[in-house]
């Protein structure tokens, strides 16, 4: 589904990214760590065809991101969940009409859905805040509720920037287990972190490969963790 | 999305489009009253053109009879001058036909002037040629010279030397009609354009969100355009409404009363007045169906 080759990716000054290569299996869990700054984000934009690769291929279910129009860019995003590193809602709308968006730009929005969303917010805790304006939320209520938004169109693969960014340990560990649990229900999951006990506390639950970026290049870590 | 099914979302509504651009007051303030004061000012651009181009097509109809040959003579030497000037006539190329007016169509034609008692054979009344021309006209100065050698006593009265000048007017006044109509329509498109582009910077976070979720450029558009269109529809409405009112209150005119108030809407011309608010909205719908996708365009 996502097939990276021989890729390098450089913003303009020095490369950031050389000689990576990786091809995520259906139903895999992989980390992403490396420290600040040593191109996660920008490795996960590449995953998703925000970012043209410099060098190399990037295949994202059997398309080339070089020959993807706008449009094609924009169907793909439908298939991809992501979890944004800084999740943006728009806010002036309720949050369950943040979470419905991507039914609703993508002609989805029948009654039908309307009882998956109400599921699927109380599955991420928020059912009581449906009505609430993005602003109006704390930081590990915006991350669920960009965790729903991510999910909402049932996507093949979720892939998620740093989402136990700026909440507390026993947030992270409840957002944790939703992405494992949508991992038993067969999604692709990715998840970008530099918070080592995150992806240790992960171990316990989940059969996970860890990536690490290190020196430009993606190493597989081995469990010296 | 096909185009269709983007025009009937324009008319019937997408509510939901509608709503992922935060409502903007003062771009919509403003476009509407862009809208209307185009609106309004074409009103009067199409009246002008309307009305010269009737004054234009009367007073080149008029033109068909164009000349009129005087000639004054002394009484004996009439009837003699009449003929070979009417023979000259028949001979001069442009020339359709000539013909004498006869004493009684004389006498009608003094009558305002002079009451219908008038002794017109008593007196020495000139004797009148009606001349009409062909479609290319005849040689006005060739023909004078070769009366003023032939025909001492005529005089040539050339009507088309004043009212032709006139009809070229009222041609040109039309096309200057028709030039404000196309300028304001493009000054409304640069209008709309300057808002649009406004209205996109302004949600240029929205615009983001949107592209990440997997919005396509023309949904994104299209949430832009209806509300550029609306706003014009209801504002190019109301301008063509009163536009059209003030032209209504303007004095009625008498028959021939003149140009000024002959400014007015007969016939087709009601059904161009109907046509503005919809060339309003098209414009509206051009103008901000190409910002949005140039700004879009230039998006990552
Ligand atoms: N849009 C950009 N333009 C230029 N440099 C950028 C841009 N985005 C990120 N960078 C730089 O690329 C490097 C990697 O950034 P990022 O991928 O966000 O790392 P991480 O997510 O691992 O913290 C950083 O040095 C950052 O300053
Ligand atoms: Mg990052």
């Amino acid at each position: 589904m996502i097939e990276l080759e021989k890729i390098a990716y450089s913003y303009g000054g020095g490369e950031l990214l050389n000689d990576v290569s990786l091809k995520l299996a259906p139903g895999s869990f992989h980390f992403l760590t490396g420290p600040s700054g040593s191109g996660k984000t920008t490795f996960l934009k590449l995953c998703y065809g925000a970012l043209i690769p410099t060098a190399g291929q990037v295949q994202l279910f059997g398309k080339d991101v070089r020959t993807m129009t706008r449009d094609d860019h924009a169907m793909t995003r439908r298939q991809i969940g992501v979890v944004h590193q800084d999740c943006q809602f728009l806010d002036h709308l309720p949050l369950r009409e943040n979470v419905a968006l991507p039914l609703t730009v993508s002609g989805r929005d029948s009654l039908e859905q309307h009882s998956n969303l109400k599921e699927l917010l109380s599955w991420v805790g928020l059912g009581h805040r449906a009505d609430a304006l993005p602003p109006e939320l704390s930081g590990g209520e915006r991350q669920r509720a960009a965790l729903a938004r991510a999910v909402i169109m049932s996507p093949d693969v979720v892939l998620a920037d740093e989402p136990t960014g700026n909440v507390d340990w026993e947030m992270s560990q409840r957002l944790l287990q939703l992405l494992v649990e949508l991992n038993k229900m067969g999604k692709t999951i990715l998840i970008a972190t530099h918070d080592l006990n995150l992806i240790r506390s992960a171990k316990h639950h989940v059969q996970a490969r860890v990536l690490r970026i290190s020196g430009r290049k993606l190493q597989l870590a081995g469990a010296d963790l | 999305m096909s185009k269709a099914r983007r025009l009937s979302s324009l008319v019937v509504g997408d509510v939901q489009a509608d709503r992922v651009v935060p409502p903007t007051g003062f771009t919509a303030q403003l476009t509407l009253f862009a809208a209307g004061a185009m609106a309004f000012l074409a009103v009067f651009a199409l009246a002008l053109s309307l009305a010269s181009g009737r004054l234009a097509a009367r007073w080149g109809a008029e033109l068909a009879q164009s000349a009129t040959l005087r000639i004054s003579a002394p009484t004996e030497q009439v009837d003699a001058q009449t003929a070979v000037a009417l023979s000259l006539l028949e001979s001069t190329p442009g020339v359709a036909s000539a013909r004498a007016l006869s004493a009684a169509e004389q006498r009608e034609l003094l009558a305002p002037w002079f009451g219908p008692d008038l002794p017109i054979d008593t007196l020495p009344i000139p004797q009148l040629i009606e001349i009409v021309e062909t479609d290319e006209g005849y040689d006005a100065a060739g023909l004078r010279l070769r009366l003023q050698a032939e025909v001492p006593g005529a005089v040539l009265d050339d009507h088309t030397r004043w009212r032709r000048p006139l009809e070229k007017a009222a041609t040109r006044l039309r096309l200057l009609g028709w030039v404000s109509i196309v300028l304001i329509g493009a000054a409304m498109a640069a209008m709309i354009t300057l808002a649009a582009n406004a209205a996109l910077a302004a949600n240029a976070q929205v615009i983001s969100v949107l592209r990440l979720i997997g919005a396509q450029d023309d949904y994104i558009a299209s949430a832009f355009v209806r509300r550029f269109a609306l706003r014009a529809l209801s504002g190019s409405v109301v301008g063509t409404l009163v536009g059209a009112l003030a032209i209504l209150l303007l004095p009625s005119s008498q028959e021939e009363a003149g140009f000024l108030t002959g400014l007015g809407f007969e016939g087709v011309g009601w059904f161009f007045l109907a046509l503005i608010p919809f060339v309003a909205v098209g414009v509206a719908y051009l103008a901000t169906g190409a910002a949005a996708r140039k700004t879009l365009s230039e998006l990552s």
